[in-house]
């Protein structure tokens, strides 16, 4: 990744503009040809510093207004198998393993989206009994106070 | 919830939502094609996507970053904050460009936040500060990744 990359990391993370030739103006500032913008981004994708271009979803404003971050205390045998399962589950949008504390047995986060908590419940228990995993809480989101995602 | 009966997607907004999500074509007219995929012009594209932005169904049309894929570093935090705090801890974490997703959460730990810094050094620099404010911590690195989301169908 060069100083170009950087740059057009910067230009675009904010979302391109909605009109017929968003790249051209990235191009312009960029000093480079359009092609070699796409090009670029088409680079990035394929080298993993971009994990997709296209929109993100206000889900929020789609009535899919519960969020439960469900995490999970799985014995570190089964964390593979388990995982797998969750991220199986429709409403389970994020599904990560991360480090224990001494003060926080649960290793497996499951995030479940859906139009309310009941439902969000509702997958919970179901990946439970789907798992066996019976060592879990949910928590719920009360507030957004941030959500701007990965930015540079 | 009236909100999303205000909404009133139509077939059109639907298609279009499910498809630039994983889709957006990365070429010169991305609106162009996306119109001939789905039998609309080219000016119908931007005229649904602008109000699907204005509304806030569509947050932005860009890049979603890897931070390890960057050379980055990332991590969950969970804090105890006292209800008195919460307000003044919350803006003085959220002033951290690195912060990307803050949260209220119910339980022992109450504040929820993913830190995403350009190197190790850097996250480590950060996660000292957020220490020092003194409050009960849990540091959260993800070790293993099994779904990363996020297509919403509509």
């Amino acid at each position: 990744m060069d100083d170009l990359d950087l740059k057009l990391i910067k230009l675009t993370q904010d979302g391109i503009d909605l009109v017929p030739d968003p790249f051209k103006e990235i191009a312009l500032e960029l000093a480079i040809p359009e092609t070699e913008v796409i090009d670029r981004i088409e680079a990035l994708v394929e080298r993993g510093a971009i994990r997709r271009f296209g929109a993100s979803i206000g889900h929020r404003v789609l009535g899919i207004v519960a969020n439960a971050m469900c995490v999970w205390n799985v014995h570190d045998d089964r964390v593979e198998e388990v995982g797998a399962v969750m991220a199986g589950f429709g409403e389970v949008s994020h599904c990560y393993e991360r480090m224990r504390c001494p003060e926080w047995d649960y290793n497996l986060y499951a995030m479940i989206h859906a139009h309310t908590r009941e439902e969000c419940e509702r997958t919970a228990h179901d990946i439970s009994r789907a798992t066996g995993i019976s060592d879990y809480i949910i928590l719920f989101s009360e507030k957004e106070f941030k959500k701007t995602g990965v930015r540079i | 919830m009236t909100m999303t009966q205000e909404l009133e997607l139509d077939d059109t907004d639907r298609q279009l939502i499910n498809l630039i999500q994983l889709d957006f074509p990365l070429d010169l007219r991305p609106f162009r094609t996306l119109g001939d995929q789905i039998g609309i012009s080219e000016a119908e594209v931007i005229d649904h996507l602008k109000r699907l932005t204005d509304i806030g169904v569509i947050r932005r049309i860009g890049p979603i970053l890897n931070t390890k894929g960057l050379g980055g570093a990332s991590t969950l935090v969970a804090m105890r904050v006292p209800e008195d705090a919460i307000d003044r801890v919350v803006s003085r974490i959220n002033d951290f460009d690195e912060v990307s997703h803050n949260y209220l959460r119910p339980g022992a730990y109450n504040i929820w936040f993913t830190v995403s810094a350009s190197s190790k050094e850097r996250l480590h620099k950060m996660i000292s500060e957020i220490k020092a404010f003194g409050y009960p911590f849990l540091e959260l690195p993800v070790t293993r990744l099994f779904k990363i989301g996020v297509k919403f169908e509509v």
